[in-house]
C-alpha cells in the first residue's frame, strides 16, 4: 500500500541498494513505488545519501518521461500514439477516450480515479490500436474501448 | 491421460484476451473433470490468430485460433483428435503458411515451450551453444561470431564478432556485457517477443559473450513500457542463477569463468536505446548521449569496455555457436548474414514475426506474406525501420529488406519493423510527427535536435495551413542537413528519413492546406 513520504522508509529503501553500481534509477522506481511518485523532499534526501548534489537528482528525476512529482490517479492508462497505432485509427479512438473522462492528455479525473498518459510504442504493434491499464494490456482498441475502459475503471 | 493445452502468455496475446482464454479452459477443464497440464508458452508472432491455442494429440500440437472464451467448451467437449474438425482449427502450427514460409533460428523455441522452464530450454537446444564455446575457448568463439557475418540488430549493423574482439583486446581488469531491451520503436516488438517467449536464449547468448570477451557481469537494460517482459525477465534470472546457469556458482565455474546478469529497468525515454545514452541511463544519469570516441567497446560503462549489443544481437548467438557460423553465414544476401525478425505492424491484415532470411523484397513482405492492409484499402506507405526510418511508396516495393538495399534507397533496416499505412494516410502530418516526436524525446545535448525539431514542427505546421509552402519545404530540406551532419545520434541525424522520405515520395500531400487541429 503506497504511503506519505517518511524518511526512514526513504532509508530503508536505499539501503537495500547499498554497493548497487549506478543505482539511483532503481533507487528512484522503488521510491516512486512505495510512495506513488518521487516527493519533493526526497530530491535532496537521496543526494546526501549517494553524495550527489540535489542538481544531479534533480536533473535525473527530470529527465524521465515515468518520474512523476505528485502522484497519479489511482488507475493509470498510457495509450499509444506511436506510427503502428496512428495508422489503426489510434488518434481518433484515443480522443474518444479522452472524451469519455473529460480529460486531456496527461489528465486525472477530478475524484483521482484516473490519469490517461501518452506513450510511445507497448510493443503491441500488431494488435493496435493499444494501450496499457497499469500493467494489463489492451490490443485491438476500437469503438467500444471508451464504455469498456469505463466499466474497468468505473466512472 | 493428461491432456496437455498450450496458450500464450505473450503480453500481445495477453492483449487480445488469452488470460481468459486460458481461465475459461481450466474452468471447464474443472466442470468436466478433465486431465489437463495448461502450459503458458510466448506467441509464434501471428498475432491476428491470437489468442491462438495448441492442443497436444497424437500427431504432435494443433492450433486453433483466434479462440474466445466462449469457444472454449465447444473445443474441450471434442477432445484432441474430433477438434480438428472444429472450424477455428489452423492445423499443425508449422503447416500455417505464414510460419511455413520462415526460416526460424532466433525464434526457434519462441511459442513452443514453457518460457521458464530450463529443462524445455535444453531439451530445445538450449546451452549447446555456451557448451561449443567453452570448449572452444574465447578467442575462437569470437572468430566463430566474426565468421558467421552477424551484425547489430539494433539498427547500426555494426559486426558484432569485431565489437567483441575490440572489448577482449583491450586491457581492464574488469569488463561488462550490456544487452540493449529499451526497444523503443513504435513497429516493432521482436525484444518483447523473446524476453517473454524466450528468455533463456538472451541469458545463454549473453552468458557466451562473457565468456568470449572475458566480461564476469551483464545488465539487461529493459524500458518500463514492457511490465510483463521485465517479470519474465527477472524470473528466469533467478531460475538460471538457483540452478547454477548464472552467479558465482556458475557451471561454467569448471572452466574458470563464471557470469551474472542484472535486470534494469529503463524510466520512459526513447532516447536511452541510443547505446551511450543508455551507458549513462545504467551509471544513474540523465540519459545525454556522449560524443564517440571513446567507443563503448573501450571505455564503456561505468569507463569499463563493454560490449553493448541489441537483444535480438546477443539472441542469434546460441545457435550461431551451437550449429556453426557456416549454417548461419550460408543464410542472408549481399553483406546482410542469416535471417532477421521481420516484425509487420500497424494496418496490416497479417500483422506478427516472420524471421527469414534477408533478401526478400518489401513487396513480397507487405503483400504476399502481409496480405495487404487489414481493413482491405490499398497500402499507401510503409515505414521501415522504426520512427527514424523511411516511408516507403509502393514504388519502391521492389527494394530488398536488407541494411544496403535499404539504405541505396535512402532507408535504414532499424530494428526490422514495418508499419503499414493505408490510401488514407496523411504524409505531411506523418512527417511532423516525426519532428514533434523528435522534439519530445530529445536528450537536449545537441543544439540541431533539441532546437531544430521544435522549429521543424513550427515550420511543418505552416506548409499544412498552407503558408508560404514552396519556401517553408526549402527551409524543412535545410533544416533536415544540419539535423543530419549536426547531431550526435541517431535520434536527430535520423529524423530526417521519415521527414525527407515523405516530402519526396509523397510531394502531393504537402500542397494542399487544412484545418490545424489545436490538439496538435
Amino acid at each position: 500500500m503506497p504511503v506519505a513520504w517518511n524518511e526512514p522508509q526513504a532509508a530503508e529503501i536505499i539501503r537495500r541498494h547499498a554497493g548497487q553500481e549506478g543505482a539511483l534509477l532503481p533507487i528512484l522506481h522503488d521510491l516512486q513505488a512505495a510512495f506513488r511518485c518521487i516527493p519533493p523532499p526526497a530530491v535532496p534526501f537521496v543526494a546526501h545519501a549517494l553524495n550527489l548534489t540535489r542538481a544531479e537528482v534533480h536533473g535525473v528525476v527530470t529527465f524521465y518521461h515515468d518520474f512523476r512529482n505528485a502522484p497519479a490517479g489511482r488507475r493509470v492508462l498510457k495509450l499509444c500514439r506511436a506510427e503502428a497505432c496512428q495508422a489503426m485509427d489510434g488518434e481518433r479512438i484515443a480522443r474518444r477516450i479522452l472524451d469519455r473522462f473529460g480529460l486531456e492528455w496527461g489528465g486525472t479525473t477530478p475524484d483521482g480515479r484516473l490519469t490517461v498518459e501518452a506513450v510511445y510504442c507497448l510493443g503491441l504493434c500488431a494488435c493496435a490500436p493499444a494501450a496499457l491499464l497499469d500493467e494489463l494490456p489492451i490490443g485491438r482498441l476500437s469503438e467500444a474501448s471508451p464504455d469498456e475502459l469505463a466499466d474497468e475503471v468505473g466512472g | 491421460m493428461t491432456l496437455r493445452i498450450f496458450v500464450p502468455r505473450d503480453a500481445a496475446a495477453r492483449a487480445v484476451g488469452a488470460d481468459r482464454v486460458a481461465e475459461a479452459i481450466a474452468t471447464e477443464a474443472r466442470r468436466l473433470d478433465l486431465a489437463i497440464e495448461l502450459v503458458r508458452t510466448g506467441s509464434r508472432g501471428l498475432f491476428w490468430l491470437e489468442p491462438m491455442v495448441e492442443l497436444e494429440t497424437q500427431e504432435g500440437r494443433v492450433a486453433f485460433g483466434p479462440v474466445a472464451p466462449a469457444d472454449v467448451p465447444g473445443l474441450l467437449a471434442l477432445g484432441p483428435q474430433a477438434a480438428k474438425a472444429h472450424p477455428l482449427c489452423l492445423g499443425r502450427p508449422d503447416d500455417i503458411p505464414f510460419l511455413k514460409r520462415q526460416t526460424r533460428v532466433t525464434f526457434a523455441r519462441c511459442g513452443v515451450i514453457d518460457p521458464l522452464s530450463l529443462a524445455d530450454y535444453r531439451a530445445h537446444g538450449g546451452y549447446r551453444g555456451l557448451a561449443r564455446a567453452l570448449s572452444l575457448g574465447p578467442d575462437a568463439t569470437i572468430e566463430e561470431v566474426v565468421r558467421s557475418g552477424l551484425r547489430g540488430r539494433g539498427g547500426a549493423g555494426f559486426p558484432t564478432g569485431i565489437k567483441w574482439r575490440t572489448v577482449a583486446d583491450t586491457d581492464a581488469e574488469r569488463r561488462y556485457i550490456v544487452c540493449n531491451a529499451d526497444e523503443g520503436d513504435s513497429g516493432t516488438y521482436a525484444d518483447r517477443m523473446l524476453m517473454e517467449g524466450d528468455p533463456f536464449g538472451v541469458i545463454e547468448g549473453m552468458t557466451i559473450a562473457g565468456f568470449a570477451v572475458g566480461a564476469a557481469k551483464g545488465f539487461v537494460y529493459i524500458r518500463s513500457e514492457y511490465p510483463d517482459a521485465i517479470r519474465v525477465m527477472r524470473e528466469a534470472v533467478d531460475i538460471a542463477r538457483a540452478s547454477g546457469c548464472l552467479g558465482a556458482a556458475a557451471d561454467a565455474a569448471a572452466s574458470g569463468f563464471a557470469f551474472d546478469i542484472e535486470i534494469r529497468v529503463g524510466a520512459g525515454a526513447y532516447v536511452c536505446g541510443e547505446e551511450t545514452s543508455l551507458l549513462e541511463s545504467l551509471e544513474g544519469r540523465r540519459g545525454q548521449v556522449r560524443a564517440k570516441p571513446p567507443l563503448p567497446a573501450h571505455k564503456g560503462l561505468f569507463g569499463r569496455p563493454t560490449v553493448i549489443n541489441n537483444l535480438l544481437t546477443l539472441a542469434c548467438v546460441p545457435a550461431i555457436l551451437a550449429d556453426g557460423a557456416e549454417r548461419y553465414a550460408a543464410l542472408g544476401s549481399g553483406r546482410s548474414r542469416g535471417t532477421m525478425a521481420i516484425q509487420l505492424a500497424g494496418n496490416v491484415r497479417h500483422g506478427g514475426l516472420f524471421e527469414a532470411p534477408f533478401g526478400l523484397t518489401l513487396g513480397e513482405i507487405v503483400d504476399e506474406i502481409g496480405g495487404g492492409t487489414a481493413n482491405g484499402r490499398p497500402v499507401r506507405a510503409v515505414q521501415v525501420g522504426g520512427p527514424l526510418g523511411a516511408y516507403f511508396p509502393r514504388a519502391l516495393f521492389d527494394t530488398p529488406f536488407d541494411y544496403e538495399a535499404l539504405a541505396a534507397r535512402d532507408g535504414l533496416l532499424g530494428h526490422g519493423g514495418i508499419v503499414v499505412f493505408d490510401d488514407r494516410v496523411d504524409m505531411a502530418r506523418q512527417a511532423r510527427f516525426a519532428l514533434d516526436f523528435c522534439a519530445l524525446e530529445s536528450c537536449g545535448k545537441c543544439t540541431p535536435c533539441r532546437i531544430g525539431s521544435v522549429r521543424g514542427t513550427e515550420t511543418m505546421d505552416r506548409i499544412l495551413r498552407g503558408e508560404r509552402v514552396a519556401a517553408n519545404l526549402a527551409l524543412i530540406e535545410d533544416l533536415c542537413q544540419t539535423l543530419k551532419f549536426g547531431s550526435l545520434c541517431a535520434l536527430g541525424s535520423f529524423t530526417p528519413y521519415p521527414v525527407m522520405s515523405a516530402l519526396r515520395h509523397f510531394p502531393e500531400d504537402f500542397s494542399h492546406p487544412r484545418l490545424v487541429a489545436a490538439a496538435d
